[in-house]
């Protein structure tokens, strides 16, 4: 059975090891896609409409088709159909600078036919509202679901707390916005450096949209700068980039405007809940019934987790989609999770207070979780749990302390469809390749730290290639946490093949059984007789003109499926001011073994970061009246900044030598404990993100009154 | 942005002479830009000529002496933020400096500019929305989404003054030097800005060939207290949801003189002679400070999504009356 080996014996794996990126990244020398810039380069750009829902009754392209310095003009949407939210594409051009391609597209005239549009998920629901789709109406049929029976559940019950909770529509705000460089030679073959999460879905993309065989499409991805599930397609930009190419005959860069970014490049959708629960007089959740919606914009897909974690044994749940004008949602770190984490952890906290009961002794009952019910004791322990106010808002003075505590749940552990080399030269280099990408999570130093462990080298010894499609060793996307369980089986077993191989080299060499033979630092020697001893240089040198080169294969016992999380918060609410200042955050993550621990944490850190900026400031504008989104920036549509990151004790909750993902869990408990604090502090209970000063004033103004 | 074309500075003649060419919006000037570049970016101005003043000699000293500051507009607000005498005995100008955006835009950004910069309104930033500010007929902040708006002085148009600056300095007595073609003339800065039922579509009372070229701030007594006191959704960089400039002169915890001035909550700095009413021959205690902070949002007409600014320009006037006299 295939096995990371025991803490004892690691010399590399577990430990906290710099990204191997880090130096390129920080000094600019990494490449992203915004970054290429190919001879003889056009730049792309989209013309979007500022109309949320209308009829294309013309487009005329004459003008700038006729700017000096314009090279292609394309429609992307066709006289008679219709734009059903504000920034929908509806033609684009290719210029010789980025500054004409921005005059072209403003020259391009369009004529719409405006249509009513309904942009919040009230104005859609409403009697009489306009219908904005042809293929459905603007609700779908309710999923609903059953267990237990709830009234049976509810008779039981010795409290009730029934309450509403709401999370708004957020956006991914990807540092790198998502775009293409596209380069077509001959006709026949397609270069694409691509921001995406998926090189290899995003080359098999390409390959069917322009009829093209997959070998002769080429996808790069060196370095990207943030997707968080918005980048595994090309999407329509990443094919009018190709497109534009196509018909100049040369390489095109489109990359999205920060506007566009968040208008059309994906979103997670809103959240409205109405939950009526009850618990029992000893603590038990015993029913849970529920019934809530959320916007995904024009298409579907607006679902939450709901109840979610706790053990309740009579439930009934009935959710149904909004559909508005307004961009399309797609995946966003860890989906439907945060949102119904939040509604949980709230409505968790407003049981235990009708109980009377402490709510981590209610959350303690509840759980079924093992894993979590050890870390809500080291969590405790950290934030100092015995602080928090026995009765919420009882702190005196202006600023109000408060703690709380939230969790989560993810799978994270990976899957098949990773083909990986690991080869060794006879000068000693090593290489490793494999087709997934590094999304910023920095497998591409797990997969160093993996082989350099396997041969007794160090990480900057190994040489690894990933982001590019040209091997044709294909690998999937980055999403749903799952590289480094799918990533890393393979590469160790590539490795301990290629080590195998070795072996069976030298072993006459040092006159040793193979099954003798060991790596040390650097060296290679047999385990029986210590003086049989070679330098790794000596054993490489052994192979002539040849090389060792091997795949590997995923071996599930490598990896595990299930992250559990809890998380606690301390903050301090101004009730003057109602601003919420967070103290500290203390996250302990279940992840298995982590192969990189510094990389871990950053992972953890990533995750709480963004998980109080949904908690705290992140929300997007929808205006009823123009139908357009007044925030499609960075001004109004705050994201944490250093100000706003507080204490962050990232804690490494590895109970097992089996790697499980960890990319999308630490956001889950976040908004969850932050509200909880908020409550904890201020003894007013917000249940609607983010929790921003007018809220928090209003909720106080409200409670005095 | 449109193309425009881009003449360095030489002297005031040849500035006010080149905006004498045109009405408003035709030639513009730019000094830091932090401002003016996003809106020729968002196609909110499109002006045909571009003046850099930052070419004209001597208009960014600080000169600090016993009567007071004589600020040129071209001073960096990170100048202002950092200078010692400005940090000890004008001290809320000091904390409006340093509260402004990030360093990066401090560091560039100038006295001029942020006196004279538009409004952050969502609609009014919009290129596709032709709101009454932009000579539509209608202010959407009304109908449409009001949580960033005004909740004094705002009919018709219900922008807030972005700047920090203006409060700290009206809260000071400051007075703004403006040159035009016919020579200089100096103006209260509490009169240099204006409400939009005066004029919708400017801030300040410049005529388009006119130029702000220094800020002159008398001392404060020797008994003063002063404080910036701004709230905001992030730390940085974000405008004031609502602010309070306040100048104080005690005498142990009773307030002499006072002026209090609101930034963030009105089409223009907000001078509440309420607040200052409040104060002014009191001992400050807790029940005079709140009786401030009501008596400066007693006008108060908030719009359907800022009833929170009311709450929160009182209790900032309360907490400025109360660290006066701690």
């Amino acid at each position: 059975m295939a096995s990371w080996g025991e803490a004892s014996e690691s010399r590399l794996i577990g430990k906290r090891i710099t990204r191997l990126s880090g130096k390129d990244k920080v000094t600019g020398k990494a490449k992203y896609t915004f970054d290429i810039n190919e001879p003889g380069m056009l730049y792309g750009r989209i013309l979007r409409s500022e109309v949320a829902h209308a009829t294309v009754m013309g487009v005329d392209m004459s003008e700038a088709e006729a700017l000096p310095g314009v090279k292609a003009v394309i429609p992307l949407i066709e006289v008679d159909k219709k734009v059903r939210y504000q920034g929908q594409e509806i033609a684009a051009v290719a210029a010789e600078t980025d500054d004409i391609a921005k005059d072209a597209i403003r020259l391009i005239r369009v004529d719409l036919e405006e249509l009513p549009h309904v942009v919040t998920e009230e104005d859609a629901m409403a009697a009489g509202a306009p219908e904005i789709r042809d293929w459905a109406g603007n609700q779908s049929e309710p999923g609903v679901r059953e267990e237990g029976n709830i009234e049976e559940g509810f008779a039981e019950a010795a409290v009730e707390v029934e309450a509403t909770y709401h999370t708004p529509v957020q956006t991914h705000v990807c540092l790198e916005t998502h775009g293409h460089v596209a380069k077509w030679e001959d006709n026949q073959n397609l270069t694409v450096w691509a921001s995406t999460q998926g090189v290899f879905g995003v080359r098999n993309d390409f390959a069917q949209r322009f009829e093209l065989p997959a070998n002769q499409v080429r996808v790069i991805t060196e370095h990207m700068g943030g997707g968080f599930g918005s980048k595994f397609g090309p999407g329509l930009e990443g094919h009018t980039a190709a497109e534009l190419s196509r018909i100049t005959g040369k390489p095109v860069k489109l990359m999205l405007t920060r506007k566009s970014e968040h208008l059309v490049a994906g979103n997670r959708p809103s959240m409205t809940q109405k939950v009526r629960a009850g618990a029992t007089s000893d603590g038990r959740l015993i029913a849970y019934d529920m019934k809530g919606y959320g916007t995904g914009g024009i298409s579907s897909g607006a679902g939450f987790t709901g109840p979610y974690v706790y053990y309740v044994p009579n439930s009934r749940t009935e959710r149904f989609n909004v559909a508005t004008n307004a961009g399309n949602q797609r995946a966003m770190r860890a989906p439907g999770h945060p949102q119904g984490a939040f509604a949980m952890d709230s409505l968790m906290d407003e049981l235990a207070e009708k109980l009377g009961m402490n709510p981590l002794e209610f959350r303690r009952i509840n759980d079924p979780n093992e894993v979590r019910q050890a870390q809500y004791t080291l969590g405790a322990q950290e934030i100092g749990w015995h602080r928090r106010n026995n009765v919420a808002g009882s702190g005196t003075g202006v600023k109000k302390r408060g703690i709380g505590v939230g969790s989560g749940q993810w799978g994270g552990g990976g899957g098949r469809g990773t083909e990986a080399r690991v080869t060794i030269n006879a000068d000693g280099t090593v290489e490793a390749v494999t087709g997934t990408q590094d999304i910023g999570t920095g497998v591409r130093t797990v997969i160093a730290i993996i082989v350099a462990e396997e041969f007794g080298l160090d990480t900057t010894d190994i040489r690894v290639k990933v982001g590019d499609s040209q091997p044709g060793l294909p690998s999937g996307g980055s999403g749903g946490s799952q590289t480094t369980p799918s990533v890393a089986p393979v590469i160790k077993t590539a490795a301990a093949a290629a080590k195998q191989k070795l072996f069976e080299r030298i072993a006459p060499l040092l006159d040793a059984p193979v099954a003798d033979l060991r790596v040390g630092t650097g060296t290679i020697y047999a385990v029986s007789d210590r003086t049989k001893t070679i330098t790794w240089q000596q054993a490489t040198g052994q192979l002539g003109m040849e090389s060792i080169s091997e795949g590997g294969t995923w071996e599930e016992d490598l990896r595990q499926n299930g992250a559990a999380g809890t998380q606690f918060a301390e903050v301090e609410v101004d009730t003057q001011t109602g601003a919420v200042r967070l103290i500290k955050i203390v996250a302990v993550q279940d992840c298995g073994l982590a192969i990189n621990r510094l990389t871990t944490e950053s992972q953890i850190n990533g995750g709480v970061i963004m998980g109080l900026g949904q908690a705290l400031l992140e929300e997007r504008f929808m205006d009823p009246v123009t139908g357009r989104m007044l925030n499609a920036n960075l001004e109004d549509y705050k994201v944490p900044g250093t100000f706003e990151i507080p204490e962050i004790k990232s804690i490494v909750f590895d109970t097992h030598r089996k790697v499980t993902g960890v990319g999308e869990p630490p956001c889950i408990p976040t908004p969850g404990a932050i509200a909880n604090a908020v409550y904890n502090a201020i003894g007013v209970r917000i249940r609607s993100l983010p929790i921003t000063p007018d809220k928090v004033l209003d909720a106080l103004a409200e409670k005095k009154a | 942005m449109d193309k425009f074309s881009y003449v360095n500075a030489t002297s005031l003649e040849q500035v006010t002479s080149l905006l004498s060419e045109s009405g408003w919006g035709e030639v513009m000037l730019i000094a830091g830009g932090t401002d003016l570049v996003g809106e020729l970016k968002e196609y909110i101005e499109t002006p045909k000529t571009l003046v850099n003043l930052k070419t004209l000699p001597g208009m960014d000293s600080i000169e600090a002496e016993a009567s007071g500051l004589k600020i040129g507009a071209l001073a960096t607000i990170t100048d202002i933020a950092m200078h010692p005498t400005i940090q000890h005995h004008y001290t809320v100008l000091a904390q409006a400096a340093a509260s402004v955006a990030t360093p990066q835009i401090r560091n560039v950004g100038t006295l001029g500019g942020n006196l004279c910069q538009r409004p952050r309104c969502w609609y009014y930033r919009d290129e596709a929305t032709h709101c009454l500010k932009k000579g539509g007929d209608t202010c959407y902040a009304v109908d449409g989404l009001s949580k960033y708006h005004a909740i004094l002085g705002g009919d018709p148009v219900y922008i807030v003054h972005p700047s920090d600056l203006a409060p700290a300095l009206i809260a000071l007595g400051a007075s703004v030097k403006i040159v035009g073609p016919e020579g200089e003339k100096t103006v209260s800065l509490e009169e240099f800005f204006t409400l939009p039922a005066a004029n919708p579509f400017r801030e300040n009372v410049l005529e388009p060939n006119e130029i702000v070229v220094e800020v002159s701030v008398p001392a404060p007594k020797s008994n003063t207290r002063s404080f910036y006191l701004k709230a905001r959704e992030k730390g940085a960089p974000d405008f004031a949801l609502a602010s309070v400039a306040g100048v104080f002169q005690m005498n142990g915890k009773t307030c002499e003189a006072a002026s209090v001035v609101l930034g963030g909550v009105a089409p223009a700095p907000w001078r509440s002679k309420e607040a200052e009413a409040a104060l002014i021959g009191k001992m400050i205690n807790d029940a005079v400070s709140q009786q401030a902070g009501s008596d400066a949002v007693k006008d108060a007409q908030p719009l359907n999504d800022n009833a929170y600014k009311v709450t929160l320009t009182q209790n900032l006037v309360s907490r400025a009356a109360m660290m006066a006299a701690s």
